[in-house]
Order: structure tokens, then C-alpha cells, then sequence
């Protein structure tokens, strides 16, 4: 199904503005994640899709060319999958899974065949006749989406679905959640404040904050050419660099950094793998921690820029605490961006 | 040697609580069993006057358990939505009338007979009904399934389960009787166990607004101690005892029952 909003803004009695007029298409059997920290308008823009909120005049919702601005939720054919999951705990798994069958008045026959449908879909075999209380957080996750999905939805809703999980299972379950989506291929909007959920899951990942779209495109759109400062902050913890703009040079504490053209007015920021330590390098930093992880080590500099610089280091060997080093970043490598935009 | 005795006091204590309370009742319902309670024991045992009391005042106990039952339906259908409608709108103007409906256990049961006589006394036929009674009852243990059905919803997150039956095509009606009402059931019940017991047991407002056609159990009682034999009035406790104390056991039951739900 495609999803058309227009002009769709959300203001709560007491004048607080959650949702400045936003506009957003979703093609059919696209996956759109909203991603922001909490307070940013996702979950208030996700409930009005749903029809759970009403959104200030003006507004259109229009599910593949019908107005579904003033149908209540019940109508809307929707399935969604909630942060706390929402499942009945007076009927058994089988009961949720079919409770949206059960409304649509399909006869037994067919409610019991779709259930088992999707229960063997979701790997809920086995689980079919225990109660709500008796599974575990990712089953109940699971039965959640089943439960959304049975009905066949025209769009399937999810807010923040993995957030009440512990990280280990969280992570797991994404990778889960995102294969699901693409076998059922459905049109799915995905509210999430965890980046690397939102780029393992969606096509199109809506950058939010402060009430309004940032900026919208695919995660490595979003990565690679973020819009605004605070996109690159948000999508791969971009950092800034704080020095002074000179022509086509960085002044920085450490020394001066050449910048791919002239950037007055402009907002410098840099991402941890594309700081380099380079004895032949133009800045000077003091390695002030180095960590381990496996695959790299996290090092932390001083005095390169007014705020603590993060590397990540890919080598056989890191240097020492304490040490001062050089550093380099490529020219083409730097986030330049316009100064003073709030989003 | 001190020890033990400081040591055995509150357990003394607590005896001596114990048979001041269980005495009476002892010696009650032995009352209703003795040939003559003024011989003693040694007149021997009977259930000459438990038959009497049912002879006498089956009457009462019916209207007792009849009242009892419509006073459950009565307050199922009135308090069962009146504690969502408070569930689903937390605020001010819902505690507010919370506490209104929780007025009548404030007053006394007689002041709030009296004003219903005031009010409706005068309506021949309505004044000398059972629907009376039953109104005066209604007023009196609402309040207790409210609260008990409020306090169930309140701990269950209703508003989110609500939405979650609502993104499945399920109506506001669907949702009261599909999702409301079983995650209430244990509050209900123990609600409705509340009201009988009380319903059956009330006797301050029942007294004044009975009428010599319509006595129920409690005034019933009254009357057999006031005008029969005290074998009769005994054994009448007795029957009380056999029907209010399983229903008060049950409510026990039912409220720990809840109260493990909400936590």
C-alpha cells in the first residue's frame, strides 16, 4: 500500500508543538524507519498514521488514494505492534493471533488456518495454546507481530518494538524482525531512537528531531551526505571539530587542517574511522585512553580539538597513553555543513 | 524465669483476645442447640429450634438472598462501567467522583434511610416494595465494587490494551467485553462477593426502611430476639453464621486473589 501524509502536524492541549507540519510518502512494500531521540515527534507522528491520535486540522492521511484522515483506528486496517506489546493476558497466544480474524468475522475454519499460518512464520510452534505469561520477552515480540500481521494489515505500524528487550536478545531479534518484514512484504513504518535498529531494518530512514523531519533517504544517503550537524551527530556519531574557518584551512588547538574548499559559515565535523594516525599528519593530539575491542582500538585524543576527539584505530598495534601522536583526515572524508541549523 | 513469663505475654494476650470474641459466639450458637438454655446442656442437644427458625422466618432469608442477588446485578451493571469510565479518565474530575460515590460509607446508614424516606416515603407503592430495600442497598455497597474494579484496571496498563484490540478492528464495545471485563474478573468477583456479604448482613438501613411485610435476615433476627424465645434467637445466629460465613471466607479468597493480580 502507499502512504501519503500531508501537512500532518500533531499540537497537544497546553500549546506544545510535537509535530510541525511534516509531509512523507511511503511506496508500497517499503520499510521506513523514524528515527530521533525521545521527545521528537516519532511515536506522535506513528500514533496518527495509526489513527490512535488526531491530528491538528489541515491534515491528510491517504491510505493507496483514500482519505483515511477521519476513520477511527478500528477502520483503518491497520496492524501494529506496540513498545510494551500489548497482548491480552486473558487469552492465549493463539487468542491474540487471532482476535484480528476474529473481528474481521472470517469462520473458524479459516481463522485456525491463518493462525497457524503466521505461528509457523514467526517460529511459534509449540507455543500456540500457553498463556501470555508463560513466554519469554522475544516470544512475546514475536507473538506481538504475529498477532499485527494475521489480519493482513494495509500497513504495519511498529513502535519501537525491541526497546523492551535486553541488548544481547535485542540485537539478535533485529536481524529477525528485519528478515520477517521482507518475507511478509509489506509497507511498514518503524519508530526506533537506535540508529543501527533503523539501518538494519529500513529502505528509507526518517531523521526527526525537535518535531520535524531532518532529513529522509536511504541509511547510506543519511550516512554519507547527512543534511544537517545534527544528522551527522545522530546517524554514526559524526564529532565536531572546533576551530576557526580560513579559506580553505582548519585552525584547530593541534594544528591546521586543509579543508576540500572554502567553508565560511560552516559547521566541520568528523567521523572515528576517518581520523588517521599519520606521523606525517598536520595535527598534533595527546592520547589520553586506548581500548581494545576486538576489532579496532577506541582511542580517545586531547588537544586536537576543544572536545575530546574519538579514533578508531584498525592495526596490529596502538600507541600508548600519555604518548602524543599525529593525525591526518582525508579532505574528502570531513562532514561540512551549514552553521546555526537547529535540526 | 522472668524470661518466659515476659516472653508468654502476648501470646496470653492474644488467647484472652480470642476467647472474649469466641465465647459469645459459642455460647450462641449452643444456645440454639440446647433443649433449654436455662438448664443448661444437660438438657440436652436439638434441632428443634434451628426447624422453628426456618418455619418462621424462611420468609426473611428468601427476601435476604433475593435482595442480595438483585442488589449484585444492580451494582455489576452500574459499577463494572462506572470504575472503567474513572480507569480510562485519570484526572481530577474522576477522583472527585470517585469520592461521591464513596460518600454512603461515611454516613451513617440511618441518615441515609432516613433521607430516603424523606425522598420517597411517600410513593405508596414504591415505599411498601422490596425495590426499596434493594435501592437503599444499592446506594450502600456500590461504592465497594467500584473500588474493588477500579483498583484491579488500575493496575493493568487498560489504555494500551485497549489500543492494541482497537488496531485489530475491535469497536469500543468489543473492547469492554473482550478485554475489560476478563482482566476485571478478579476484582470483579471479589466485588461481588463484597456486595452479597453485605447486602445480606445490612441491617441499619434495612430496619428503617422495612416494613412489617418485608423483613430481611438481619431484621429478621432482630425480632426473634425481641419477641421469641432465646433458643429461637440463637438458633436463628446460627443460621446467619452458616450462610454469611462461607460468603465472607469466599471474599477473603477473592480479594487475596485480586490483590496478587495487581502486584
Amino acid at each position: 500500500m502507499t502512504l501519503t501524509l500531508t501537512n500532518i502536524a500533531k499540537t497537544f492541549p497546553g500549546g506544545v508543538k510535537a509535530l510541525l507540519p511534516t509531509d512523507l510518502e511511503i511506496a508500497k512494500g517499503e520499510i521506513v524507519s523514524l528515527l530521533g531521540p525521545s521527545g521528537c515527534g516519532k511515536s506522535t507522528l506513528l500514533r496518527m498514521i495509526a489513527g490512535l491520535e488526531t491530528p491538528d486540522a489541515g491534515a491528510k492521511i491517504v491510505f493507496d488514494g483514500k482519505d483515511v484522515t477521519r476513520q477511527s483506528v478500528e477502520t483503518r486496517k491497520i496492524g501494529m505492534v506496540f513498545q510494551s506489546y500489548a497482548l491480552f493476558p486473558n487469552m492465549s497466544v493463539r487468542g491474540n493471533i487471532g482476535y484480528g480474524l476474529k473481528m474481521q468475522k472470517l469462520p473458524k475454519s479459516e481463522i485456525e488456518a491463518r493462525v497457524n499460518e503466521v505461528i509457523a512464520l514467526c517460529r511459534l510452534d509449540g507455543y500456540a495454546d500457553r498463556a501470555i505469561t508463560a513466554l519469554s520477552g522475544g516470544q512475546r515480540q514475536r507473538v506481538a507481530l504475529a498477532r499485527a500481521m494475521a489480519p493482513r494489515p494495509h500497513v504495519l505500524l511498529l513502535d519501537e518494538p525491541l526497546s523492551a528487550l535486553d541488548a544481547a536478545l535485542r540485537g539478535q531479534l533485529r536481524d529477525e524482525l528485519a528478515l520477517l518484514l521482507r518475507q511478509f512484504g509489506i509497507t511498514a513504518i518503524f519508530v526506533t531512537h537506535d540508529q543501527n535498529e533503523a539501518m538494519a531494518i529500513a529502505d528509507r530512514v526518517a531523521v526527526m528531531s525537535q518535531g520535524e523531519v531532518a532529513q529522509i533517504g536511504t541509511p547510506e544517503a543519511l550516512y554519507r551526505k547527512p543534511a544537517t550537524g545534527f544528522v551527522a551527530r545522530f546517524v554514526g556519531d559524526a564529532m565536531p571539530l572546533e576551530g576557526r574557518v580560513e579559506g580553505d584551512q582548519l585552525h584547530l588547538p593541534g594544528g591546521i587542517l586543509p579543508l576540500p574548499g572554502p567553508a565560511a559559515n560552516s559547521e566541520v565535523l568528523v567521523r572515528a574511522e576517518d581520523i588517521r594516525i599519520d606521523p606525517q599528519g598536520p595535527i598534533t593530539a595527546r592520547v589520553e585512553t586506548v581500548t581494545f575491542l576486538g576489532t579496532h582500538y577506541r582511542i580517545a585524543l586531547s588537544g586536537a580539538s576543544d572536545t575530546l576527539l574519538i579514533a578508531r584505530h584498525s592495526g596490529l598495534s596502538a600507541p600508548r597513553q600519555g604518548e602524543t601522536v599525529r593525525l591526518s583526515v582525508a579532505p574528502e572524508a570531513l562532514l561540512i555543513l551549514p552553521k546555526g541549523v537547529a535540526a | 524465669m522472668l524470661k518466659s513469663i515476659t516472653k508468654s505475654i502476648p501470646r496470653i494476650v492474644t488467647l484472652l483476645a480470642c476467647a472474649f470474641l469466641l465465647i459469645p459466639i459459642i455460647q450462641s450458637v449452643l444456645a440454639g442447640l440446647t433443649v433449654n438454655y436455662f438448664r443448661g446442656l444437660s438438657s440436652g442437644l436439638t434441632l428443634k429450634w434451628v426447624a422453628r427458625v426456618l418455619e418462621l422466618y424462611s420468609g426473611s432469608i428468601l427476601l435476604s438472598i433475593w435482595i442480595a442477588l438483585a442488589c449484585l446485578v444492580v451494582t455489576l451493571i452500574l459499577g463494572v462501567p462506572a470504575a472503567y469510565a474513572l480507569a480510562r479518565n485519570p484526572g481530577r474530575a474522576s477522583r472527585v467522583l470517585e469520592e461521591f460515590i464513596s460518600l454512603p460509607l461515611a454516613i451513617p446508614g440511618l441518615a441515609l434511610a432516613l433521607a430516603l424516606l424523606q425522598l420517597y416515603g411517600t410513593l405508596q407503592g414504591f415505599r411498601t416494595s422490596w425495590t426499596f430495600i434493594l435501592v437503599g442497598h444499592v446506594l450502600y455497597t456500590l461504592p465497594f465494587m467500584v473500588r474493588s474494579v477500579l483498583s484491579v484496571l488500575a493496575a493493568i496498563d487498560l489504555k494500551v490494551l485497549e489500543e492494541g484490540a482497537a488496531s485489530l478492528g475491535a469497536g469500543p464495545t468489543r473492547r469492554f467485553f473482550d478485554i475489560v471485563v476478563p482482566n476485571a474478573l478478579p476484582g470483579i468477583l471479589a466485588g461481588a462477593l463484597t456486595v452479597v456479604t453485605l447486602s445480606i448482613g445490612e441491617f441499619n438501613l434495612t430496619w428503617m426502611l422495612h416494613t412489617p411485610y418485608l423483613k430481611t435476615l438481619p431484621v429478621g433476627l432482630a425480632d426473634s430476639y425481641a419477641s421469641m424465645r432465646l433458643e429461637v434467637a440463637s438458633a436463628y445466629t446460627l443460621v446467619f453464621f452458616v450462610m454469611i460465613v462461607p460468603l465472607l471466607m469466599a471474599m477473603q479468597w477473592a480479594s487475596a486473589r485480586a490483590q496478587r493480580i495487581m502486584q
